[in-house]
């Protein structure tokens, strides 16, 4: 099940790798042809550092299907050090409480089980607390 | 210029309808809507539903329904926007009748949530956020809510039960409305003992998903007889506005841009401005949407939509009447039908015929169909005529 869509973006879900704008130097996460800034093509890739901070957070306690093994779990809004904005669970958090403006980090890590059958395990970004 | 009317509404009770199928419940709103508008004949149907090819495994609704009612012949299409899909066929009934080229337009919402049941319905919804960035996380629509409810408390310090208002408002508004799922109003205890869904949002800060069908027949003012049935509504203004679909790549995601834009334009259209809106049905699918769309509006200034709520203001007798009839929360979340819902209801309110919920001399209502976190905004201006 869909496993040339989870192939075509694992250079996003590995290393976040976005784009950088070559007109203004926005840098860009997902990718995005069109610059959300100054509206300019921009195709130049640029890997982000994986460091930022907590925006926001919840605990998903009803989990949709492919995740509920997982839950109760934590997904957070982080804002990158670089400008762009990422959606991602977090991880290792061995109970630590969460705050808002908590610095993070990417780690890789298995997000979901697509499907039963011949289930692809999928791979991809979480966050940890950065100490 | 061509005036656009609604010469008929009919609504399903909404609710879990295990033994009615899309098919039927679309046609039992069709069928009141037509009876309503004195038998017109629709030139062309526009279906609003969000999430059929997934939850029924069914598409091509156009078709499917117009077979059902009988209505073969016509044009009949699928308008998808999320949860602003019934927003949207309105919005295409609207233009095809203001265009001139369709005499009498139906537009019937529909959604069946009972086809699938637990978790494959949170994956189901969760498809109308961006799959490779935000469901792929593991993110559910509440969890997306949840996000913006957290960082809006952080910023603004809300109490914990600083959104109680809208489920108190929904609810006691629901109790009189007999299409509504839940018709029994609620204490501030009920709330703040609800069990958390997505940390901070708890059961009753979400509308519940439900089935339901809702029909309006549109045609031209100068179409119907001039001693037609009941009083006239007509669609005042109409707009509709576009942002991000992930709620990450918002510029400022605590500012509901497009309700704001869309709502504008249409109030310009209807040539009102917003102390001349006598009420307003916002999309209460998580109660911080409601309390974004009070801002972005303009009935409360940034960071003060909660308080509006909190304050009494949005009751049926407070300054901004909203959900006047249970809102999404109490009369349910019908996916796709619920813009075509709100409709019905406001046209009702403007006719008069609200009942016990009834807001004396209401003659503007101003009524928003929300996709995503105001990914897409529709927004209708309905104007009593009589
Ligand atoms: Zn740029």
């Amino acid at each position: 099940m869909e496993i040339p869509r989870h192939w075509r973006l694992k250079q996003q879900r590995y290393s976040l790798v976005g784009e950088v704008c070559p007109h203004c130097d926005n840098k860009i996460f997902p990718p995005r042809d069109v610059c959300p800034n100054c509206g300019g093509e921009a195709k130049e890739l640029y890997t982000f550092s994986g460091k930022g901070e907590v925006y926001s957070f919840t605990t998903i306690y009803e989990a949709p299907s492919g995740f509920d093994a997982n839950a109760p779990y934590t997904v957070a809004l982080v804002k990158l050090e670089e400008g762009p904005m990422v959606t991602a669970q977090l991880t290792d958090l061995d109970n630590a409480p969460v705050e808002i403006g908590m610095p993070v980090e990417m780690v890789t890590r298995k997000m979901r089980n697509d499907g039963d059958e011949r289930g692809i395990i999928v791979y991809g970004y979480k966050f940890r607390l950065r100490k | 210029m061509t005036e656009v009317v609604i010469a008929g509404i009919g609504q399903t009770e909404v609710g879990e309808h295990w033994d009615i199928g899309l098919r039927d419940l679309a046609y039992a709103a069709i069928h009141d809507a037509i009876e309503d508008s004195g038998g017109l004949k629709p030139q062309s149907l526009f279906v609003g539903n969000m999430l059929a090819p997934n939850l029924s495994n069914q598409a091509h609704l156009g078709v499917l329904i117009a077979d059902f009612a009988g209505l073969l012949g016509i044009e009949a299409v699928t308008v998808e926007a999320a949860g602003a899909s019934g927003g949207a066929a309105l919005r295409q009934g609207y233009l095809a009748v203001k265009s001139g080229l369709v005499d009498v337009a139906l537009v019937v919402g529909v959604e069946k949530f009972t086809d699938k049941v637990g978790a494959g319905v949170d994956a189901a919804l969760a498809t109308t956020s961006d799959s490779d960035f935000e469901a792929v996380q593991g993110l559910t629509l509440a969890g997306q809510a949840a996000l913006l409810m957290k960082r809006y408390m952080h910023e603004y310090q809300v109490p914990a039960d600083g959104f109680a208002g809208f489920a108190l408002t929904a609810h006691a508004n629901g109790a009189n409305n007999p299409c509504a799922m839940f018709r029994k109003a609620i204490k501030l205890e009920t709330y703040t003992k609800a069990e958390m869904v997505s940390d901070p949002l708890n059961m009753f800060d979400i509308a519940p998903n439900a089935d339901g069908a809702a029909a309006v027949v549109l045609t031209r003012r100068d179409v119907l007889p001039k001693d037609f049935a009941h009083p006239l509504v007509k669609i005042a203004g109409s707009a509709a506005a576009s942002d991000t679909l992930a709620l990450h790549d918002r510029k400022d995601m605590l500012y509901f841009d497009t309700a704001q834009l869309s709502a504008g334009k249409a109030m310009k259209q209807a040539g009102i401005i917003l102390d001349q809106v006598n009420f307003f049905e916002y999309h209460d699918m998580f109660s911080i949407y409601a309390a974004l769309q009070l801002e972005a509006v303009g009935f409360a200034i940034k960071g003060k939509g909660w308080k509006l709520a909190a304050d009494g203001e949005i009751r049926l007798k407070g300054r901004i009447p909203c959900a006047t009839m249970g809102g999404l929360k109490a009369r349910g979340f019908a996916g796709g039908a619920t813009g075509v819902y709100q409709a019905v209801e406001a046209a009702a309110q403007l006719r008069g015929q609200a009942g016990a919920n009834q807001i004396a001399g209401a003659k503007y209502g101003l009524i928003q169909s929300m996709g995503g976190p105001a990914s897409t905004v529709v927004s209708h201006v309905l104007q009593g005529l009589n």
